[in-house]
C-alpha cells in the first residue's frame, strides 16, 4: 500500500502543460529521488504534489486520500512540509523564531521539538538568536528543513537541498536527510546530483520532458547502464 | 538663557510632538507596506477619520473625560481607535482585497488607495463640513508653565496637556509594537509576512491573520495620531494633505517594511520640520553686543518660511531617494 | 480586423450629451464647456501615454498642470512697466547672482575630494556650504519681494506670442519631470507616486505664496488669448475660435501618438510594460524610455494646463486643487480605458461634462434632501450644506476610480490592435 500515489498528473504555470502524465509512488518511511536533465519538470511536480500550481489532470493521494490541488496550508495540516529550493528562510527572523514560524498551525506546546530539531542539527543550538539571514548556506538549509520539521511531517518534500552548495555541505545534508528520514519522515526530493541522491533512495524516478522515463529502487537505477550513459554523466 | 527656553519650547516639545504623530503614521504606512506591499495613501484620511470618530464620542459624552481627570477627546481614545480598525479593516475587504486577489500589480493597489482616500474626504465633508472645530468641547486645555530654577531664565518652559500626551501615547505605542513583534505569535508571524510571504504561506501560516492584524495596527496608530494631532491643534477635515506627505518621507527614511525605521524617520522629519521654520536670529541675540557695527544681524533667519514647511519632507524625501533608497534601516526597495 | 462599433456608439452617445448642453445652456455656455474639455483632452492624453504605456502612476497631475499655466502667465502676459523702470530688476539679478554664486560654491565644495579632503569632511563642507547659501540667497530675496510686492504688485510677463507661453508651459513642466523621474525611475513604482504628490503640493504652495512672481491669491487676469478675444468678436465667435484651435491640437497631439505608438519605439514601449524583465534582458533600457514617456507626458499635461488657463482668463493658484483635480484627469482615462488614446480623449470629454453638470445637479439633490428633511423629520439642515454638497463629489470620483479598478479594468474604450499581455498568472488563493 503506498502512502503517496502520484497518477499521471499534467500541470504547468497557466500556459501550456510542463507535466504532461508523470506519476510516483512511494511507501511510508522511504526516500524518494526525482532526477533529471533541466527542464525535466522535477520541480513542478514538487510543486505540484504540495498544491502551488493546478493540476489540470490526474490525482495525488495521500494515504490514500485524494490531495488533488488542496491549498498548502491545509495540506500542512494533512502532514506534509516543503523546503523551496531559495528563498526558504526567513532572513530577519532569528533560527529559533524561524523554526517557531514552522509550527505556526501548532496550537500544542512544541517545546520538545525545537530540542530534537537542535539535535539534529547541532550548529543552529548556538546560533539560535542570530537572524537567519546572517548565516551560511549549510546552515540556513538547515534552518529550513527544521522549519519544515517542525510540524512533525510524515512527509517531507525536499527541492533541491544542496543547490549552491559546497561538496562538503552537500554530503552534510545527504546524511542530514537520511537521520531524519530514520527518524519516521518518508521524504521526497528532487536533487541535481543524482549520483549521490539516488545512492541514499529508496525509490528513483527520473523526468524527461515533463514524463517518466526510468523507475525503480535507486540501487537498480545506478546499475543501469543506460540511466548511467543518459542522465548521470556515465 | 531666556534665549535656550525659547528653544526648548519652539523646537524640543514641537519637534518631539510632530515627530510622535508622524511616527505613528509611518508605522501603520510602513507595515502596509511591509505585509500588503503598496503605498497606502488613504493613511492620511485615515487619521482624519479616526479623529472625527474621537470628536463624534466627545461630542456625545463631553463630560467623560473629568472622572478620569484628562481630555474627553483622549478618554474616547480606545474606543476611536477600536473603530477605525474595524474601519480599516472593512475597507481592505472592499477594496483592496479583491484587488490583490486578482493578481492586480501594487500600483494598482496604490490607485485605489486614492480612490478611497476621495471617499473619506466626501463623506467627511458632507457630514462635517469644511470648517475647523476645537476637540476641547466642555472643557479647557490644560497648559503648563514650568519655571527654571535659574536666575537668568524668565521665561518658562511652556507645555500643554495634549502634548504631553502626545509624548507619552507615543512612547507606550513604540513599546507595546515592540513588544508585539518580537514576542507575540501573531507579531512574529507578521514579520515573517514581511520577510517572505510565499515561505510564510507555505508554513501554514494564516496570511489573512496577518492582514487583518496589520489593518488593526495600522488603523489604530492612524486614529490615535490623528486624535492627538486634533487636540494639539485643531480638527481639520483636510488635515491629511499636509500629513500624507512627512509621513511617506518618514517611512521611506526609516527603510520601507521597518516599523524601528518608520519610529526614527518619523522623528527626523519632525524635527528637520522644525528646525527650518525656527527663526534662529533669535539664538543670535545674545551675541548682537559683540557683534554690533561688524555685521548686521537680520531679525528673521529661517531655512524655510513657514509657507513651504512641505518642502521640508519633501527634500528629505528626494535625498533619501537619491543617496539611500533602502533608508536608513535597510528596507525594501522592491 | 478590429471593428469600431463600439467607439461609433460611445462617440455618438457623446455627440448627444453635447447637443442637449447646447440646447438646455445655450451656444455660449455649450462652447465654453467644449474647449475646457478639450484642453483636459490634451492633460489626459499626457497621463494615459503614462500611466497607459508605461505604468507609471503620476499622483501629481495638477502640479504638472499649474507648471504649464504659470510658465503662460510668465511668458504672455503685458510686462508690467512699474516693475521694470525701477531699480528692482537690477536688484532681482544680483540675487540670481548670489544664488548662482552659492550653487557653483557647493557644487564646488563636493568635489573636494578631488583635491584630497576625506569623503566625509567633504559632505559635511558641502552640506554647510548650502546651507549657508541658502540662508543667504533667500535672505537676500526677501526684501527685494517685499519691495516688489510693495510697489509693483508682482513682475508681470514677457509679453511674448501666447502660443509661446504655451510651449513654454509644456517644456517648464517636462523639464520638471525629468527632475523627478532621474530620481524615481528606478526605483519602486509606488515612489514615483509619492515624490509626485510631493511636487504638486509644493508648486502650489510656491505658486500661492510667491507673490512677488505670481500676484498670488490677488490673481492675474485678463490673460492675452491666442485667438481673437471676445471683446473683439463677442462671446459665441471668439470661443468658436479658441474651439478650432484646441480641436486641432488635441487631434494633432492624438495622431501623433498614434503613430509613435505603431512605431518601433511604441513596440519597445510595449515590450517593456508587458514583460519589463525579459525587456531588460534583451539590453532595452527600461528607465531611459520610461523617463521618456514620463516627460513627454508632462509635457502635454503642461501645455494642457497652459491652454486651460488662458482661456479662463484669470491666473488664480488656490484654483489648483492638487489632490482632486489630479483624479479627476485619472477618472477620464482609467473610465475611458488606461493607454487607449482615444479613450482618454472621449473620458475627457465625457468625464469633464458630467462633472460640471454634477454640480447643479448634487445643488439640486440637497435642495430635495434638505426640503424632504425638513418637512418629515422637521431637520435642519446645516446652513453650509450647499458647498458641503459640492465638496463631497469627491466621493464620486474615489468611487468611480475603485469601481472601474474592481469591475472594469480595461475602461469603456480598450486599448486596441496590440496583444493584451496575460493577466499575472492567478496566484494560489490563500
Amino acid at each position: 500500500m503506498s502512502f503517496l500515489e502520484v497518477c499521471d498528473i499534467h500541470a504547468g504555470y497557466g500556459g501550456a502543460d510542463i507535466l504532461k502524465g508523470v506519476s510516483l509512488s512511494l511507501r511510508e518511511g522511504e526516500i524518494g529521488v526525482i532526477a533529471g536533465p533541466n527542464g525535466a519538470g522535477k520541480s513542478t511536480t514538487l510543486k505540484a504534489v504540495f498544491g502551488l500550481l493546478h493540476v489540470s489532470k490526474g490525482a495525488i493521494l495521500l494515504d490514500g486520500n485524494d490531495i488533488t490541488n488542496r491549498r498548502p496550508q491545509e495540506l500542512v495540516r494533512a502532514g506534509m512540509s516543503f523546503v523551496p529550493q531559495e528563498k526558504n528562510v526567513f532572513p530577519s527572523l532569528t533560527v529559533l523564531e524561524n523554526l517557531e514560524m514552522g509550527a505556526f498551525v501548532r496550537r500544542d506546546d512544541y517545546g520538545h521539538m525545537i530540542e530534537r530539531i537542535f539535535d539534529f542539527f547541532p550548529p543552529l543550538r548556538e546560533k539560535a538568536h542570530q537572524p537567519a539571514g546572517e548565516l551560511s548556506g549549510g546552515q540556513r538549509q538547515m534552518v529550513a528543513m527544521g522549519r519544515a520539521l517542525m510540524t512533525e511531517p510524515r512527509l517531507l518534500l525536499l527541492d533541491e537541498p544542496t543547490a549552491g552548495l559546497s561538496p562538503k555541505y552537500m554530503s552534510e545534508i545527504f546524511e542530514h536527510v537520511v537521520a531524519v528520514n530514520r527518524s519516521g519522515v518518508t521524504v521526497l526530493m528532487v536533487e541535481q546530483n543524482a549520483r549521490q541522491a539516488l545512492a541514499i533512495a529508496h525509490r528513483g524516478f527520473i523526468l524527461a520532458s515533463g514524463r517518466n522515463r526510468h523507475t525503480g529502487t535507486g540501487a537498480e537505477l545506478l546499475a543501469d547502464p543506460e540511466v548511467a550513459r543518459s542522465f548521470l554523466g556515465g | 538663557m531666556n534665549e535656550i527656553v525659547f528653544f526648548i519650547n519652539k523646537v524640543l516639545v514641537a519637534g518631539l510632538v510632530t515627530g510622535s504623530i508622524y511616527a505613528m503614521g509611518a508605522v501603520g504606512v510602513t507595515l502596509v507596506f511591509a505585509i500588503l506591499r503598496f503605498a497606502h495613501f488613504a493613511h492620511g484620511d485615515l487619521m482624519t477619520l479616526g479623529a472625527f470618530i474621537a470628536f463624534a464620542l466627545t461630542a456625545a459624552f463631553p463630560h467623560a473625560g473629568a472622572i478620569f481627570g484628562l481630555p474627553t477627546a483622549f478618554v474616547m481614545l480606545p474606543a476611536a481607535m477600536a473603530l477605525t480598525a474595524l474601519l480599516a479593516i472593512w475597507i481592505d475587504g472592499r477594496f483592496y482585497r479583491p484587488l490583490r486577489e486578482r493578481g492586480a500589480k501594487p500600483v494598482v493597489l496604490v490607485m485605489a488607495s486614492v480612490g478611497v482616500t476621495l471617499m473619506i474626504q466626501g463623506l467627511l465633508r458632507l457630514f462635517a463640513g469644511t470648517g475647523t472645530r476645537s476637540m476641547f468641547i466642555a472643557e479647557r486645555k490644560d497648559i503648563f508653565r514650568i519655571e527654571l530654577p535659574f536666575e537668568l531664565a524668565r521665561r518658562k518652559i511652556v507645555i500643554t496637556e495634549p502634548q504631553i500626551l502626545v509624548i507619552l501615547f507615543a512612547v507606550v505605542a513604540a513599546i507595546s509594537l515592540h513588544w508585539f513583534l518580537t514576542r507575540t505569535r501573531t507579531g512574529k508571524a507578521m514579520r515573517a509576512m514581511s520577510d517572505n510571504p510565499d515561505l510564510a504561506r507555505l508554513s501554514g501560516i494564516d496570511t489573512q491573520q496577518v492582514v487583518r492584524t496589520t489593518w488593526i495596527i495600522a488603523g489604530s496608530l492612524a486614529a490615535a495620531a490623528g486624535t492627538l494631532l486634533s487636540l494639539d491643534v485643531a480638527l481639520k477635515p483636510d488635515m491629511s494633505f499636509n500629513i500624507l506627505l512627512p509621513i511617506f518621507a518618514a517611512a521611506i527614511v526609516g527603510g520601507v517594511g521597518q516599523p524601528y525605521g518608520a519610529i526614527a524617520g518619523g522623528f527626523l522629519v519632525g524635527f528637520a520640520e522644525v528646525l527650518s521654520v525656527f527663526n534662529w536670529a533669535i539664538l543670535l541675540r545674545p551675541f548682537r553686543p559683540l557683534l554690533d557695527g561688524v555685521v548686521e544681524l537680520p531679525t528673521h533667519l529661517a531655512f524655510v518660511p513657514t509657507e513651504y514647511k512641505l518642502t521640508v519632507p519633501f527634500v528629505i524625501l528626494v535625498a533619501v531617494l537619491v543617496w539611500r533608497p533602502t533608508g536608513i534601516f535597510r528596507g525594501k526597495v522592491i | 480586423m478590429t471593428t469600431y462599433r463600439r467607439e461609433i456608439i460611445l462617440f455618438a452617445l457623446l455627440a448627444i450629451l453635447y447637443g442637449a448642453v447646447f440646447t438646455l445652456f445655450g451656444a455660449a455656455y455649450g462652447l465654453r464647456m467644449s474647449v475646457e474639455a478639450l484642453c483636459y483632452a490634451l492633460v489626459a492624453l499626457g497621463l494615459t501615454i503614462q500611466w497607459g504605456y508605461a505604468g507609471l502612476f503620476n499622483a501629481g497631475v495638477m502640479g504638472f498642470v499649474a507648471i504649464g499655466a504659470f510658465m503662460t502667465v510668465l511668458v504672455s502676459f503685458p510686462p508690467n512697466m512699474a516693475f521694470w523702470n525701477s531699480d528692482m530688476p537690477a536688484r532681482l539679478g544680483t540675487v540670481a547672482l548670489y544664488a548662482i554664486a552659492g550653487a557653483a560654491l557647493t557644487w564646488g565644495a563636493t568635489r573636494l575630494n578631488r583635491l584630497g579632503v576625506p569623503s566625509r569632511l567633504r559632505t559635511l563642507i558641502a552640506v554647510m556650504t548650502g546651507a549657508a547659501a541658502w540662508l543667504v540667497v533667500s535672505a537676500a530675496l526677501d526684501p527685494v519681494a517685499r519691495d516688489i510686492e510693495r510697489q509693483a504688485g508682482f513682475i508681470g510677463g514677457f509679453g511674448l506670442p501666447v502660443l509661446l507661453g504655451w510651449v513654454a508651459g509644456g517644456a517648464a513642466a517636462g523639464a520638471v519631470a525629468w527632475f523627478v523621474g532621474r530620481i524615481c525611475l528606478g526605483l519602486r513604482s509606488d515612489y514615483l507616486a509619492i515624490a509626485t504628490l510631493g511636487i504638486a503640493e509644493i508648486v502650489k504652495a510656491l505658486l500661492k505664496n510667491a507673490d512677488w512672481l505670481t500676484k498670488g491669491t490677488l490673481t492675474v487676469s485678463p490673460l492675452p488669448w491666442p485667438v481673437p478675444t471676445p471683446e473683439q468678436v463677442g462671446f459665441i465667435w471668439g470661443r468658436a475660435l479658441y474651439l478650432a484651435l484646441m480641436a486641432t491640437l488635441v487631434v494633432v497631439a492624438w495622431a501623433l501618438l498614434e503613430r509613435a505608438w505603431r512605431a518601433p519605439w511604441g513596440r519597445m514601449m510595449r515590450a517593456i510594460r508587458d514583460n519589463e524583465t525579459a525587456a531588460a534582458a534583451m539590453g532595452k533600457n527600461v528607465n531611459r524610455r520610461r523617463l521618456e514617456i514620463f516627460v513627454l507626458g508632462s509635457v502635454l499635461m503642461g501645455a494642457g494646463g497652459a491652454a486651460l488657463i488662458t482661456f479662463t482668463r484669470i491666473f488664480d493658484p488656490a484654483g489648483f486643487l492638487p489632490l482632486n483635480h489630479t483624479f479627476l484627469i485619472w477618472v477620464m482615462i482609467i473610465l475611458g480605458g488606461a493607454g487607449s488614446n482615444l479613450g482618454a480623449v472621449f473620458g475627457a470629454l465625457f468625464v469633464y461634462v458630467v462633472w460640471v453638470m454634477s454640480e447643479p445637479a448634487a445643488l439640486l439633490l440637497f435642495d430635495a434632501v434638505r426640503e424632504a428633511g425638513q418637512a418629515w423629520f422637521g431637520w435642519q439642515a446645516p446652513a453650509d450644506l450647499d458647498s458641503r454638497a459640492l465638496q463631497a463629489r469627491v466621493f464620486v470620483i474615489g468611487l468611480t476610480i475603485t469601481l472601474v479598478l474592481r469591475y472594469a479594468p480595461a475602461g469603456l474604450i480598450p486599448e486596441k490592435a496590440t496583444m493584451q499581455a496575460p493577466r499575472p498568472s492567478a496566484r494560489e488563493k490563500n
